[in-house]
């Protein structure tokens, strides 16, 4: 069994404490602002200069001026402000921001992450990247597939890939785990449920250990 | 606009230009497209994109006038006019995290040289920079960037020089208005006057201004 991107994606929405300060990147993670519970108040940031970043625009309310970095357009709620890009960053690398989601080709025990940069001839493109995981307080990523897809673990000892920031991530989402980034290494909190520890292991290239209280996750095959 | 250029000594060949905008919001399209049309060489481009698409920024890059891009992120959904010219060589590119980027820019226009951070720090876009460990974490030293030109979008601009902006179309503007010798700006709407308690960008750092009434 697997967890599904919006089981994924409502598991982070379920751990980010209410009222935190939060950074979805582009992509997957941008899925967690819809399953944030409606009845508290969380502020989502946007680098291109936002907060309090509401859902996507209707498509007869779009405002191309107002767009995330995903270069959508999308809302503004009550309470939000814009600034210009350097007092953005300035709440990110000035620990302002308690937490940025984003995704990643690789993440080390250590806590490194690599998720800008893959061989080939194409420009590399950083982005926010470099700045989001240095700077925000905490950093989760979110791995919707625990393994690439040749079946090489993605959780691995030390990065292959050219890295993004070095032992700054402190939690992985996967869609077979929740693991935290901790001084004594990795370990697991949270296991979806038919798996074992030693296949959990199997398709993890460095090695694991099991919280005592280690959850069993059922997805919701939503 | 075209007077407006053309009497601007600092639109040379080799000038570092700099090109707020993020995305499609804030990008001075027609102040670019002006630009390309002096057909001038070499020049150093500092924006957060290439453009996303055959226009503005991504036409000055198509004309070949950009010998440099600057950026955090040279990829476009709708336009592989970058990606050509990078692949076969043909234009260079200094990527640079987009955080970095922007305090560079201010920095830039705040007399500042040079400052610590630890983006990127381990990273390959370290590179040979200087390294520096504070209160037990390691930074990087990044310098400040100028420009000879900047090409702002704002919302609106008084005659003393004084720009607000729309929504997220500010991003980068306030900052590259500060760090150019010469900044140009385009606005939607020329007033006589604004209120000095919104204003975002003082006067002092705009050279002239143009009203524009397209589209953007």
């Amino acid at each position: 069994m697997k967890l599904s991107s919006t089981d994924i994606a409502r598991r982070v929405a379920g751990d980010i404490a209410e009222g935190s300060y939060v950074n979805l990147g582009i992509g997957m993670p941008m899925l967690v602002a819809e399953f944030l519970p409606n009845d508290l108040e969380f502020v989502l940031h946007t680098e291109n200069g936002m907060l309090g970043m509401g859902p996507r625009a209707s498509e007869d309310k779009e405002d191309w001026d107002l767009i995330n970095a995903g270069k959508q357009a999308v809302t503004i709620l009550p309470g939000g402000s814009f600034f210009h890009h350097a007092d953005s960053f300035a709440m990110i690398r000035g620990g302002h921001i308690d937490i940025s989601v984003l995704g990643a080709y690789e993440v080390a025990a250590n806590g490194d992450i690599a998720n800008w940069s893959l061989p080939g001839p194409k420009p590399p493109a950083v982005g926010g990247a470099m700045d989001l995981v240095a700077g925000a307080k905490q950093v989760w990523v979110i791995l919707a597939s625990h393994v690439a897809k040749q079946g090489a673990p993605k959780v691995v000892e030390r990065c292959s890939l050219p890295l993004t920031g070095v032992a700054c991530v402190d939690r992985i989402y996967s869609d077979l785990a929740t693991i935290e980034v901790t001084p004594d290494g990795l370990v697991v909190k949270a296991i979806v449920s038919g798996l074992t520890e030693e296949d959990l292991r199997s398709k993890t290239g460095t090695s694991l250990s099991f919280a005592q209280d280690c959850l069993i996750l059922t997805p919701d095959g939503s | 606009m075209t007077d407006m250029i053309a009497d601007c000594p600092d639109l040379k060949d080799g000038a570092t230009i700099l090109i707020g905008g993020f995305g499609d919001a804030g990008v001075a399209l027609e102040l670019i497209e002006t630009v390309r049309d002096l057909n001038l060489r070499n020049l150093t481009v500092v924006s957060n994109g290439v453009g996303s698409g055959e226009y503005g920024l991504g036409l000055l890059i198509q004309s070949g006038s950009v010998g440099k891009m600057v950026c955090s992120y040279p990829r476009s959904s709708n336009s592989s006019i970058f990606e050509k010219l990078y692949v076969g060589g043909n234009i260079d590119l200094d990527v640079v995290p987009q955080g970095t980027m922007a305090e560079r820019l201010r920095a830039g226009g705040a007399g500042i040289p040079a400052f610590y951070t630890a983006t990127a720090y381990g990273t390959p876009l370290q590179a040979e920079k200087e390294t520096r460990e504070f209160d037990g974490r390691n930074y990087i030293m990044e310098r400040a960037i100028k420009g000879d030109v900047a090409l702002i979008q704002a919302a609106a601009g008084d005659r003393w020089g004084n720009l607000t902006y729309s929504k997220t179309a500010r991003n980068f503007n306030p900052l590259m208005a500060m760090a150019a010798s010469t900044t140009l700006v385009q606005v939607r709407h020329f007033v006589d006057k604004i209120d000095p308690e919104i204003v975002v960008t003082p006067g002092i750092f705009v050279d002239r201004i143009i009203e524009t009434k397209e589209n953007n």
